[in-house]
This record gives structure tokens, sequence and C-alpha cells, in this order.
């Protein structure tokens, strides 16, 4: 695997330094950009991984489309908007990449979606929350696969309300992306009939909580919601055990919580959890094959719904190239894909939206006791199935200028 | 006091070379492989490395010449980038304005973050202004203009003058490159003008330079504040180029990256900074491809930097030459 | 209920504890950073992947060895500082004489290959850890609830802390180690081995930094980047404590960790950015730190 992508990496630069004397690269090939973390907070939840379902979708589909062979290339945006958009540049300029794929951390994806459109070629987000994407800033060479902010808020939060948890307070992690999970998450509970107490926002990657967890059990909510992401997630649900949150009668809520990061946390501390997902590897046959397979090649781990998105997004790109016979116009790919309806292995039947946005079910999840577990992964009880036409935001509602 | 010995024992030899016609022979090479780069080469991908390498070589002015390490010059860079993108996004202004608003920014903040932090030498002067630099970053992570870590993003690049269309990438090249060219010569004067002996003055005995009456403080705030806002136009022209100003460029590790840069390249020496911008961009940009190792390459080039070649790759040149570069 | 500017005083109280706690994390590991900083005039900014390395041999023990915490609390240290004796010998030696700044980048680039190494090995997310049987449980104060493991890390740190800090100001190893950093020259002609002390030194710092990984992991998430952010801070206190300051470094960990409690709660977003503040005024106020001798 590393010798391999050691090689990937010799042979992307031998391309790049060749690149610019090659103009007619579209003609060729299809070729597919994975950009995402490979090397930090989100590399578990994306990265390798992420690379390895792209390679699984050309593969399923046969390696080719019309003849024309399809070839995974990869890198890592450091979760920075400026990384990640000078390689959206350089890829689309002089690499021959038609398409990019993936791309966690909003502010990079926003930025992605930028170069895109000015590029008119085709950007399938998996990795990215931010519901601004097929909002405010929606663009029509964007889709939108696997889940967004609106999303969580709307499943976790309505599902706990409706259960009692009736009074809120947020851990906020102090970044655009956090205040906008909390406005989601607080119109959500809101609308429900829960009232918010209260908020704190604590900085980016900061390692202790105590101190908000305190205050958080100081305003005597039900519900301390958790408006954060990776690391900061992980220890504020490990800490809340510490201090003994949980036995004194509150409970978490994990707006933005991957099966990595309950894997990371291990079920003693997780058990009882409730999260939004768009994908669970033990779903189904179709998704269990999936995870073994992909298992095999990822040494034992399984698919996150991010990875999950990038397959299947992929696999209906291709589609939509095959059914056009050509991939030189973004704007009429992405018009297409939303054209024909989806069908894959992992998310079921659904179809893409006026504004980019993949309709699909979102589920609601409870993590296993230990003693539930019955094996590896074995971490998630399913508690609800949200409908694709309730789990995302209305199309009238997200303001998006290709709507009107 | 081995905090300013080394640098100084590197450019030593520059001290005795004065308006030396290899340097300008060097110089007039430059400009031309500049010139004639785009034809092999991806344009934003050369003026990333202008950028980075005119932020090299305004930060070189202060740590080569005047012995001044500042571990806080992202605050420069990243104020321009946030201020020529605001005034080009959100107040319309033209590319030529902006970039100059930028320039003037910097140079204010230089001002303050100079006059607080000269007061200090070696390791404490380095800390206040990595001090000064993370304040000013919570108050950008804070501020509403600058959107957060979503940054400023879509800043249209504009007509420069009003004529020259600056989205086509080749035009924005040449603009870039004249920007580059300008920063340059206009550091290259001032460390041969006898301000710049001064300040070398400084670098070399402080006591005495103070001794024979000259104003020690104000010919540091001046360096300090002409380096600021060089790299100001540094950060402005990259917002523009990019159309992206984020935290990222106000980040410490921005500053570190900067002090890598001149390090490879030769602390001290004129092109060193130029050639060691142009050697960690080269290598972020082709190492992308290597996902989760690159990290790891990267830190293997410092370890390797600081054992192997502590005066850096134009520093050695030059002593294999036996001359200053 | 009284209060305190709008917060009642048992909830200030809390965050105070809490402050002290979280100094006490900055107190080992500034220590450290300080003792290596004092004899080998180098800013060990490896100290947060070591710090990092501590709490992943204590994962490492207890997952392939069997061995508990408490068999972590001792032989992290050992090995993490026995790898640190490496890195000195073959490395950092090399650098003796030149200016921080080659210090600062070898040490800087080799945390980059190690927390890159990690990374590879056992991805981002971290891995859990377990607070040992002994510890767990805690006690109602009545104004908070105090984990009992927390109430062990405030003493066992001050324990080190206090220990180090007699073994320097009053044995006869200390002051070997004192004048060495004075003179190294000096003691050299006196027939004492100064490379292997400066050596030792190091190995030292090193293990200082794995203990308090060790002390973490149970409550920090053991992950590959969990000392990434932490060592600017904790280079801010040594310089805050004046460097080389071993006192002023183990006063102002606690100290520091005190103000960031309490802004925790007065200015949230401000938390991290504090330290940078009483930097700044520290060192335009008292240029050689609050503990350091002007010289």
């Amino acid at each position: 695997m590393r010798t391999f992508s050691l090689l990937a990496g010799v042979a992307a630069l031998a391309l790049a330094v060749a690149g610019p004397a090659r103009a007619d690269f579209t003609g060729g090939k299809v070729r597919i950009g994975v950009l995402n973390d490979q090397s930090s907070l989100y590399a578990d939840i994306t990265g390798q991984g992420s690379v390895v379902a792209a390679r699984m979708a050309v593969e399923d589909f046969g390696g080719k489309v019309k003849g024309a062979p399809i070839e995974v290339v990869f890198a890592d945006h450091q979760n920075k908007p400026d990384v990640g958009s000078n390689i959206a540049r350089q890829w689309y300029d002089t690499e021959g990449v038609d398409v990019i794929v993936d791309v966690p951390t909003s502010s990079v994806a926003l930025a992605i979606n930028e170069v895109t459109r000015e590029k008119n070629k085709v950007f399938l987000v998996s990795g990215a929350a931010t519901s601004d994407l097929t909002g405010a800033k929606c663009s029509p060479n964007t889709v939108h696969w696997t889940y967004d902010t609106w999303a969580l808020a709307n499943g976790t939060g309505s599902a706990i309300v409706q259960t009692g948890g009736d009074s809120w307070f947020f851990l906020t992690a102090d970044y655009a992306f956090g205040h906008a999970l909390e406005r989601d998450t607080a119109a959500v509970v809101t609308k429900n009939g829960g009232k918010v107490l209260g908020s704190v926002r604590h900085p980016l990657n900061n390692p202790d909580f105590s101190s908000y967890l305190l205050q958080a059990q100081a305003s005597k909510a039900k519900i301390i919601g958790l408006a954060n992401a990776g690391g900061d997630t992980i220890n504020s649900i490990k800490q809340a055990a510490e201090f003994g949150i949980v036995a004194g009668g509150q409970n978490l809520a994990g707006l933005l919580v991957f099966i990595t990061d309950v894997h990371g946390l291990g079920l003693p501390i997780a058990q009882g959890l409730i999260l939004t997902e768009s994908f669970y590897w033990d779903l189904n046959e179709n998704t269990r094959a999936f995870a073994k397979r992909f298992g095999e090649r990822m040494n034992g781990r399984v698919p996150t719904m991010v990875q999950a998105g990038v397959y299947a997004s992929i696999l209906h790109y291709l589609k939509a190239l095959e059914a056009l016979g050509s991939d030189g116009d973004g704007k009429a790919v992405v018009d297409k894909m939303k054209a024909i309806p989806t069908d894959d292995p992992l998310f079921g039947k659904g179809e893409i939206r006026k504004d980019g946005r993949k309709l699909h079910p979102m589920y609601l999840f409870e993590v296993k006791k230990p003693a539930e577990s019955k094996g590896p992964w074995d971490y998630y009880k399913l508690k609800a199935t949200i409908p694709a036409d309730k789990a995302f935001r209305p199309l009238a509602e997200g303001g998006c200028p290709l709507v009107q | 006091m081995a905090a300013r010995s080394e640098p100084a024992a590197i450019a030593a030899p520059l001290a005795t070379a004065n308006g030396l016609r290899h340097q300008y022979l060097v110089m007039a090479g430059m400009a031309l492989a500049l010139a004639s780069a785009p034809l092999l080469l991806y344009p934003v991908f050369l003026m990333k490395v202008l950028c980075f390498a005119l932020f090299a070589c305004a930060f070189n002015l202060l740590i080569g010449y005047v012995g001044l390490v500042s571990f806080g010059h992202a605050a420069f860079f990243g104020t321009a980038a946030y201020a020529a993108g605001h005034a080009a996004k959100v107040w319309g202004f033209p590319p030529e304005l902006a970039v100059a608003f930028a320039t003037l920014c910097s140079a204010a903040l230089g001002l303050v973050f100079g006059w607080l932090a000269i007061r200090r030498q070696g390791i404490y002067f380095a800390m206040i202004t990595l001090a000064l630099a993370q304040m000013l970053y919570f108050f950008y992570l804070q501020a509403p203009f600058t959107g957060g870590e979503d940054g400023i993003q879509a800043i249209p690049r504009g007509r420069l003058l009003g004529v020259l269309d600056l989205s086509n990438d080749l035009v924005m090249y040449w603009v870039v490159l004249a920007v580059f060219l300008g920063g340059f010569l206009l550091i290259y004067r001032t460390i041969h003008s006898p301000f710049g002996q001064v300040l070398k003055a400084i670098r070399e005995n402080e006591p005495r330079a103070v001794s024979l009456g000259y104003e020690v403080d104000r010919y540091k705030l001046l360096a300090f504040v002409l380096s600021a806002a060089l790299s100001g136009l540094a950060g402005g022209t990259k917002a523009l180029v990019f159309q992206l100003a984020s935290l990222t460029d106000v980040h410490w590790t921005m500053s570190g990256e900067v002090v890598l840069m001149a390090l490879v390249g030769g602390l001290g020496t004129v092109f060193g900074p130029i050639v060691g911008a142009a050697v960690i961009v080269s290598l972020q940009n082709y190492l992308a491809g290597l996902g989760h190792w690159v990290t790891i390459v990267q830190g293997l080039i410092f370890v390797a930097c600081v054992l192997a070649f502590r005066r850096g790759i134009v520093g050695e040149l030059g002593r294999l030459l036996g001359k200053p570069l | 209920m009284t209060e305190l500017l709008g917060i009642p005083a048992p909830v200030l109280f809390g965050q105070l504890l809490l402050g002290l706690i979280n100094g006490a994390f900055y107190a080992i590991l500034s220590l450290g950073l300080a003792v290596i900083f004092g004899l080998l005039n180098i800013i060990n900014f490896t100290h947060g992947a070591q710090y990092m390395m501590g709490a992943f041999t204590a994962w490492m023990l207890l997952n392939w060895a069997g061995l508990g915490y408490w068999w972590a609390l001792l032989l992290a240290p050992l090995f993490v500082g026995l790898t640190g004796i490496l890195i000195e010998r073959f490395l950092l030696k090399r650098l003796a004489g030149l200016d921080h700044l080659y210090g600062l980048l070898l040490t800087f680039g080799l945390a980059l290959v190690i927390q890159g190494l990690y990374r590879n090995e056992f991805g981002s997310t971290g891995l859990p850890y377990a607070i040992p049987a002994e510890l767990r449980g805690g006690q109602n104060l009545g104004f908070m609830f105090l984990p009992n493991y927390r109430a062990w890390v405030v003493v066992v740190s001050l324990a080190v802390c206090l220990a180090t800090w007699l073994v320097i100001e009053k044995t006869r190893l200390g002051s070997y180690l004192r004048a060495a950093t004075e003179n190294p020259t000096l003691v050299q002609a006196m027939g004492i081995d100064v490379p292997r002390m400066v050596t030792l030194t190091y190995g030292f710092g090193v293990a200082l930094a794995a203990f308090a990984g060790v002390l973490a992991a149970p409550i920090y998430q053991v992950s590959p980047l969990m000392g990434a952010d932490l060592i600017i801070v904790v280079f801010a206190v040594v310089v805050i404590g004046g460097m080389g300051s071993i006192l002023g470094s183990i006063l102002t960990g606690f100290g520091l960790g005190v103000i960031e409690g309490l802004t925790k709660v007065f200015w949230p977003e401000a938390s991290s950015t504090v330290i940078f503040v009483i930097m700044a005024i520290v060192l335009l106020l008292r240029p050689a730190g609050l503990f350091g001798r002007t010289g």
C-alpha cells in the first residue's frame, strides 16, 4: 500500500512536469482526482480509504467508459483552503483531471466549489458537511452526496427532542462550521418545541473540556449538544464520562460523529450516544459485502459513510458519462447526473435534486453497549430511518440561485 | 549571543563584496529565466513561487542583514492578504489599489509590532513577534469580515489600471513577476545603500554602532517596517493570484515556513530566499501526491538541511564558487 | 449565593481547580523544556511529539504486552527517554554552539517525522485508554465533582516537579548541572564528563514529557497529533517563566493553567490566546521572564 502510494506520487510528479506539453488530455481518458485529508484530523474518515473506495468504484464499473480508460489520482489538501484550491487548479489546468471527489473540511470544499465552477468541471462532495454547498453557494457543477449539516442537525436534533430531550446547551467549536452546526441544530430544537439554554464556544483543537462541561452541567440542560468535530468531539465525550455528566442525568448529542470516532472512543465510553449517518456497513447484504471487500484492502477497517459516498458518487458519475458520451462539459455531466435516477448498492435508489443535493434516507443510530457488540466494528443499533424526502433541507429553504 | 553570531558568520563575505558584478549577472540570468519560465511551467505554480520568494526575501532582510529573527512574519503576510481581499471584493478596489492598500496596512502594522519588539533582542525578540502574531491571529479568527476558517473566497483579480485583464493567468504572471522584481531590487538596493551598511554594522556590533552615534533603534525600526511592507506586498499579491485569503496565511506555521525557506536557500544571501522558496513550494506541490507521507518527507528535509546544509543551498554554492551570491 | 463578577463562587472554585489540573500538565512539560534549554541551549520542539510517544507507549504496553497503567508510568518515560538519548547522541550533538534556530528547526523536523510515522501506523483519530481501576470515580466537593484521577494528576505532578527542583537546587549532581549550564568548559576541566551529563539531561527532559503523556492518556485522546499544538503553548510558558529557570517554569505552568481556566469562563474563545497576551506583556516589562535573571 505504502510503496504503491509512493510510486503513485513519483508518477504524479513525472506527470506534473510533463503536463503542460500535452493539452489534449480529456480526449484520451477519464481522470478522477480524490482530494482529501491524508495526514491529519480527518484522515481516518476520508484519507486513503476514500482512494480505495474510488478505485473500487472504477473496478466495479469495468475500468473503462466507452473504451476510455479511467484513472484515479489523489492528493492531501491538509485542511487548508489555499492548498486545496491550488491543487485543484493544477489538476484541472495541467493534469487532465475531469472530476474532483470527496474534499472534507467545509472551507476547502467551498474553495474547490468556486474553482470547479470557474473551470466548468465536476465536483462530487462527500466529505464536507456545510449545507451552503447546496444553498447560497450552490453551483451547477457540484453534487453534494453523503450528508450535510442540516441533515445531521435535523436527524439528531428532532429525534432527541421528540424523546424528551427538550432543553439544550451547546459546546461549539469556535469556527464558522461549528457556528453553522449550532445554528442549524438550535433551529430544529426550537421548531420541535425544545429550548436552548445557552452555549459555550471553545477554541479549535482544544484538549481540555472539563471547564466547558462544568458550565454545561451548571446550565441544568437535559442535553449537551456537541457542535464540534474530530478530536474535539472525542475529548468532550471522554471527559463527560470522567466528570460523571452522563451518570448525573444529562445526555450528550454528538452532531458530527463518525464510526471511526466511536472506534477511537471505545464502546465503554461511547455507549448510548445518539447520532445520524447516511450509511453503516452493517445495514444490509450489499453494504456488508462492500465492507468485506473494503476491509481486505484497508487492514480490516470498515468504510465510513464518507468513503461509501465517494464510491457511490463515482459510480453514478461514470453512468452519466456513459449516457452522455463525453466528459468535457462539466455542467452537462452534472445535468445528466441529475436527469438519471441514482441506484447503487450502498445508498439504494435515489435522485439528485436541482440544487445538487443527493437525496437518500438518513439513519438514526444508537451506539451499542459493550455487551451487545458481537465483533469488531459492531457498534450501531438502528433507531429510526428518516425517509429521503424528510432527511434533507427542503429545496425552497436553501436559497440556491439555481432553483429560482 | 550565539543567537546572532551564526547568521552573521554566513553573511560576513557580503560586507566586503559591495556591488559585485557577478551578482548583477546572476540577477539578469534570473530575470531571463523567470521571463521564459511560463513556456515550461504552470504559471499559477510560478506565481506562488514568486509571492513566497518575495516574502522570504523580505524576511531575510531582517534575519540576514539586521540579525533580527522574527517568528511572527505571517502577521504581515496574512494582514495584507485580508486587506487586499476585502478591498478588492467588498469595496471594489482595482487590483493595483488593493495591493497598495494591503502593503500600507502591513507597513502600519509593522510600525506597531516593530516599535514594541525591537526593544528586545535574540530569542526574546522572536518571542514577542510570535506573541503579537498569535494575538492578531485570534483577532482575524473572531473578526466577521475575514470569514473565519472559510476565509475570503472568490476575490476578483480585476483589471490592472483598468486595461489588463488579470483573470488570464499569463497576464497575471507578468504582473506578479514585475512586482517581485521591483520588490527584490528594492531590497538589493537597500542592503547596498549606506542605510544597509549601518544595518550590517548594527548586526555585527550593536554597542559600537551606538557609540558611533547612530540611533540604532530607528534604523532597526525602519528595517522592520520595510520588511513588513514587502511581506505585505507579497501577501496582497498572493491573495489576488489565488483569489483567496485565509487563516493559513496568518497562522504561526506560515511564520515557520518562511524561516524554513530562508534557511534552505541560505540566510543572509541575496538569492538564497528565492531558491529556498522555489524548493519548498515545489516540494509542497509535487509531494502532494505522496498523500500521508508529505509531512514525514518534509520533516526529513528539515533535519537534513540543519545537519548537512547549514549555509543553505545558495550559501553552500557561494562558498564553493568563492563568491557571495 | 455569593457571586464574583457575575459568576457564582462555587463555580469559580471549580474552574480554579480545573485550571490547576491543566496547569499540572503545563508544569511538567515546561519543566522538561526548561531543563533541556538550560543545559543544551536547545529549544526542544520535539517535546510535544515525545509527550505523544509517552501516551502511545502506555497504550502499546497495555495492548501488546498486557502491562497496565502503573507499569506504563514507570516504563514509558524510560523507553521514550532512551530514544531521546539516541536523538541527542546522533543528532543534537552536532549542533553544539550554534544558533537556537538550528536546534529548533531540527527538533521541529523530527517532530513532523515522528508524528507522521505514528499517524501512518495508528490512524489519525486516536485510540482509547481507560482510567486505571484504582482511580475511577470521584469526590463530590460540594461545588463540583472532582474525578479521582484528576486529583491524582495534580498530586503526582506536584511531587515530580518538587523532586526535580530539589535535585537540581540541593544536591551535588544538581550543582554540577547548574555549573555546567554556566560554564561547561570549566566544569569539564574539573574532571566531570559534561557531554554525558548533557545527554542524560536531554534524556531526562524527554522522559518528563513522556511521563506527562502517560498521565494524559486516560483523559485526553491518545492520538498522533495530541502534542502538536501543545508545544507552542508550553514553550510560551517557559519564556514567561524565564528561559532555563526551573522554579520559574513550574510556577508559571500552574499559574497559567489557572489563568487559562478563568478565561474559559469569562471569554472562552480567547482561552488559547490569553497565554500569548501574557507572554507579550511579560517580555515587554520583564525581558528575562518572571523568574529569569537578566543578562
